[in-house]
């Protein structure tokens, strides 16, 4: 692998390494001294065109604790026009010897573009560009669940993926690129994947996505066993200013797509809710909700660190498996 | 001069005559000439009535480092274009009589195509008041066509005001129809591939729906409207539908609406982002379609011209539109000639006469060629492939989507009234 871009490229095998890997960096931040030297004199550059401070500090950890030299790079709001600094920052990096560039945009295909351009010679790690894809946060999301789903056994989970579970995505699928990647993720670890949202919040031309959809929480709830239930973030001031009604209020949205006690119920034993943050609680899910035992939400953060120490030693140090 | 068994529209063959200017003959077999006469070998070649396009960004005055009207002309004239009417989105608007002067005498200073500035509907485009379109139909640019493509005229009222008006001097509205609420901040056209990349989608309703109420609006009040670069098959239905109802329309197909699909926006290269967007293969196929039965009217470029910084970027910054007059006559032939749609007389009638009628600018372009008639020549070689690169347009542009890909033939010389406005390398010899 060269660059992680997105997940609808990534085979079962690249996924699965990725996760395995993932659990072996887990495993070593429960030892006393928690820095590997593994990416020693590499450097990773943390490029972000939008704020996002929770995916950066979680990159940031992630490449420190590899011992890679790390450089944060905001580049929001240092361009006036908008266009011109994704080339040229791209050509500053080269410059600077970058290893990985590890970048967060708020235009769909910035990250595709920095890795094809044929600006910089490093790898490219996509933290998010625009509605596209986020593809770490899928497979922290795959991670969480597989710890959480896949090891009824009790043999641990390396290996495998995440077959015969279902999972529920709710909320803006339509501005969502955690929704995409990980519709795209869960289906080739062989999960189902229903879309609860309203029509409104859903892309024209999206009939032959791999999914089952809901125009309502409770339909998918009634439909089958949701084994994970995971909240996305909605945010209210886009929703229903400006004339943009996507749908009539905050009150009618929590009714019809919001996270509370009552539905939540209604999991089977084992079913987990999740969110990739930061939440609203009370609008798509409720603070008991959120605080349960049933949420993952915090260990989420925490299997990020390990999921992206994992998509950096992959990218940097070649595939041959963590020591 | 005298051309040499040059064909005529791709029919018969035959010598064409030129003096000063004008066919003075035109017949099947040789023609006595002055010994002095130059003596240009077609053979193999086509001769068209000299191409006509009624959609064109000259960018001057104000974007002069994306083109001039000496760059555009150049590249008119090498894709075979004697005549261009140069849209009003300039800064200044074309909105004055005084702009619209200015760009119609800048044309003729540069001499290598007739420029025919086309002048804005709306004071500044901003779609609220109209402009002086009486002073620019005065003006000594004689301005007939009015548009203010880019933006679409929205406000129902101003364009019914707008269509009535211009009826006092034979003037056409012609417009670009996109609904600016179902398109705002669009990138692409919304289907499967817009939902996949999480681009914002630009649906196909958003300029049907514009279509359908100017059509319907133009019969209301019995002008003429032309439609530009209709993209969808849903325009096509709506624009034949309103033809067999004896509404005036006309419509225009864009090269690239004939060629490509919203499938290139994948490599998110903003060289394929243009407005409207590339649509469907089945947009693709009915645009044809429409463009061989004669509901779509005629072939314009939407030829713009765009400074690399603004296409070098991210797919949402990037500006909207993509070269085109250098590269229209392959197009045309590759999508339309080679597939038997249509003959090189109907290229000659939708790239010339009618471009001509629609901008009434026809007596004198897009004239029969025959004798009498102002010698505006094109000829083609339909049988020259040759790859588009993006470094020898004679643009000041750069943003053609077609760089690397092979064209099956082309202009290879132009003539405006006699002159030779572009000759292949081949010919250098006769007007040494």
């Amino acid at each position: 692998m060269k660059h992680l871009l997105g997940t609808q490229d990534l085979s079962r095998d690249e996924a699965v390494l990725i996760l395995d890997t993932a659990s072996q960096m887990a495993a070593t931040q429960e030892r006393e001294i928690r820095k590997l030297p593994t990416l020693r004199g590499k450097t990773v550059v943390n490029l972000f065109f939008e704020d996002s401070t929770r995916t950066r500090i979680s990159f940031e950890a992630a490449a420190k604790r590899l011992s890679a030299d790390v450089i944060n790079f905001s580049a929001k709001g240092s361009s006036v026009s908008k266009g011109e600094s994704l080339k040229d920052t791209a050509l500053t990096l080269q410059a600077m010897g970058a290893d990985a560039v590890v970048i967060r945009h708020w235009a769909s295909g910035a990250a595709y573009q920095l890795a094809h351009g044929g600006w910089l010679h490093g790898s490219v790690l996509n933290a998010g560009d625009g509605t596209h894809e986020h593809p770490t946060q899928a497979l922290l999301d795959a991670f969480t669940m597989r710890k959480h789903l896949a090891d009824s056994d009790g043999g641990g989970t390396d290996g495998k993926g995440l077959d015969g579970l279902r999972v529920a995505i709710v909320g803006d699928v339509l501005h969502s690129r955690v929704a995409r990647s990980n519709m795209h993720l869960l289906t080739t670890l062989g999960a189902s994947v229903a879309l609860v949202a309203p029509p409104t919040l859903l892309p024209v031309g999206m009939d032959d996505w791999p999914v089952e959809v809901f125009h309502g929480l409770d339909a998918a709830l009634d439909a089958q066993p949701v084994d994970a239930v995971m909240m996305l973030r909605v945010q209210r001031e886009r929703m229903t200013g400006g004339g943009a009604s996507f749908f009539p209020s905050p009150a009618e949205y929590t009714r019809m797509f919001g996270l509370d006690i009552q539905r939540m119920a209604r999991l089977p034993d084992h079913g987990i809710v999740m969110h990739p943050g930061p939440m609203n609680r009370g609008l798509e899910i409720s603070a008991e909700a959120a605080d349960s035992a049933r949420s993952v939400i915090v260990e989420q953060v925490a299997n990020g660190v390990a999921v992206r120490m994992a998509a950096l030693y992959l990218l940097l140090a070649g595939r041959e498996g963590a020591s | 001069m005298v051309f040499e068994n040059v064909s005529f529209a791709g029919q018969t063959e035959g010598y064409l005559l030129v003096e000063d200017g004008i066919i003075t003959g035109m017949q099947g077999t040789a023609i006595s000439a002055p010994a002095s006469a130059r003596r240009l070998d077609a053979s193999g070649l086509i001769a068209l009535p000299g191409l006509v396009d009624l959609h064109t960004h000259l960018r001057e005055p104000g974007r002069e480092d994306a083109e001039t009207i000496e760059t555009g002309s150049r590249a008119a004239a090498r894709g075979g274009w004697t005549a261009v009417h140069a849209m009003a989105n300039t800064d200044p608007v074309a909105d004055t009589a005084g702009v619209v002067e200015q760009v119609w005498s800048r044309g003729r200073e540069v001499g290598l195509v007739d420029v025919f500035p086309v002048g804005a509907v709306t004071v500044g485009l901003k779609g609220e008041r109209l402009s002086e379109m009486g002073a620019m139909a005065d003006s000594r640019a004689r301005v007939r066509a009015f548009s203010d493509d880019g933006k679409c005229v929205y406000d129902p009222v101003i364009m019914r005001r707008a269509l009535e008006y211009v009826k006092s001097f034979d003037g056409v509205i012609i417009q670009h129809a996109q609904d600016l609420r179902l398109t705002e901040g669009s990138q692409m056209h919304e289907g499967e591939v817009s939902a996949e990349l999480g681009l914002a989608g630009w649906p196909a309703v958003a300029e049907e729906s514009i279509v359908a109420r100017d059509v319907l609006l133009a019969g209301h009040v019995g002008s003429r409207v032309h439609l530009q670069h209709l993209s969808t098959a849903g325009s096509v239905d709506i624009v034949r539908w309103a033809k067999s109802r004896g509404i005036q329309v006309t419509a225009e197909a864009t090269p690239h609406h004939l060629l490509l699909t919203h499938e290139e926006a994948r490599t998110y290269d903003p060289l394929f982002k243009v407005n409207p967007p590339l649509r469907t293969a089945e947009d693709v196929e009915a645009v044809r379609a429409g463009l061989a039965d004669g509901t779509i009217d005629i072939v314009a470029t939407d030829h713009a011209p765009h400074a690399s910084q603004d296409k070098d970027c991210e797919w949402a910054a990037a500006s909207f539109g993509m070269l085109g007059l250098e590269t229209a006559v392959g197009i045309v032939q590759q999508t339309m000639v080679d597939t038997g749609r249509m003959t090189w007389g109907q290229v000659a009638l939708r790239m010339s006469h009618l471009p001509a009628r629609i901008g009434r600018v026809e007596h004198v372009h897009g004239r029969r060629m025959a004798q009498g008639q102002p010698a505006n020549v094109t000829l083609v070689d339909p049988a020259s492939p040759w790859t588009v690169d993006a470094a020898t347009l004679a643009s000041r542009s750069r943003n053609t989507p077609y760089a690397g890909r092979v064209l099956p033939g082309r202009a290879v010389a132009t003539f405006l009234r006699g002159k030779p406005t572009y000759l292949d390398p081949r010919f250098e010899g006769v007007f040494a």
